[in-house]
């Protein structure tokens, strides 16, 4: 492993944290399904490391499905996020802790 | 992205960073990734998002609190993963690879589709079964509730006259 794709590597961990950490710590439901989108870039870029290290040529298949998967994602989680708004007016997490499921 | 209070400006972080990816992926050569990280993430996903963050205008309250009640675990959380993965990258570093690295022009799109359509078909129909799948239950998500609001309404109309 050369310098190079090591430093890619951190880079993708740091996006992963990071992106963990602000679905931690945030309280606005858009903030949180950003940083969701921020760690899906990290792992995205993780596997590129690894597809342009090794020569094979799988990782891009799963980098393209990762695209999808968050594709779809988002496409599911907006409508849910608007209708939580239209029931109380409000994007705070914390709001909707008496939901139950 | 973690410490600013507007969702726009968050927003617009991220389409930094998906940007900036989107240039480390075309300078690492797989150009056909970058022009789907530019494509989808920036042009689809982002753009939906910010329409979504212009639409709901919801105000927070001046004395929110920004953080939940999980800031200090989290960040301990965060310290430890950071610290873990970065010491694992350091320590593979004098490890080669056994395969041969890739030069610039070997995997472009013609690899990747040839690849897609021979080895990976099934995987390629299960995404557009996925993609189907997600738009239905966003609209079934969307229908359901207008149902209830109209039923609603009638309710409170049949109520009120």
């Amino acid at each position: 492993m050369d310098k190079q794709h090591q430093l890619l590597l951190w880079l993708s961990i740091a996006l992963f944290s990071l992106g963990l950490l602000g679905v931690v710590i945030r309280r606005n439901a858009l903030v949180m399904l950003m940083c969701m989108e921020l760690m899906l870039n990290g792992v995205n870029l993780s596997l590129v490391t690894f597809m342009n290290q090794n020569g094979q040529a799988a990782g891009g298949v799963l980098v393209f499905l990762v695209f999808v998967v968050a594709t779809a994602e988002i496409a599911i989680a907006i409508p849910i996020v608007l209708l939580l708004v239209k029931q109380k007016r409000s994007l705070d997490v914390d709001a909707y802790s008496d939901l139950k499921g | 992205m973690l410490v600013l209070r507007e969702p726009m400006r968050v927003a617009l972080a991220l389409i930094t960073t998906m940007m900036s990816l989107g240039a480390i992926y075309g300078f690492m050569g797989v150009h056909f990734i970058a022009a789907f990280q530019v494509l989808i993430y920036v042009g689809a996903v982002m753009v939906f998002m910010v329409f979504v963050i212009m639409l709901l205008e919801v105000r927070e309250a001046p004395g929110n609190k920004r953080y939940s009640n999980l800031l200090v675990p989290g960040g301990v959380i965060f310290a430890m993963m950071l610290g873990v993965f970065g010491i694992s990258v350091w320590r593979a570093m004098g490890h080669t690879s056994s395969g041969a690295p890739v030069t610039n022009d070997a995997f472009g799109l013609t690899e990747f589709s040839t690849l897609f359509l021979r080895d990976y078909w099934l995987q390629f129909e299960l995404t557009t079964v996925l993609l189907i799948a997600a738009i239905v239950a966003a609209l079934a998500v969307i229908k359901v509730h207008q149902r209830v609001a109209n039923e609603a309404v009638r309710s409170n109309r049949s109520t009120n006259g």
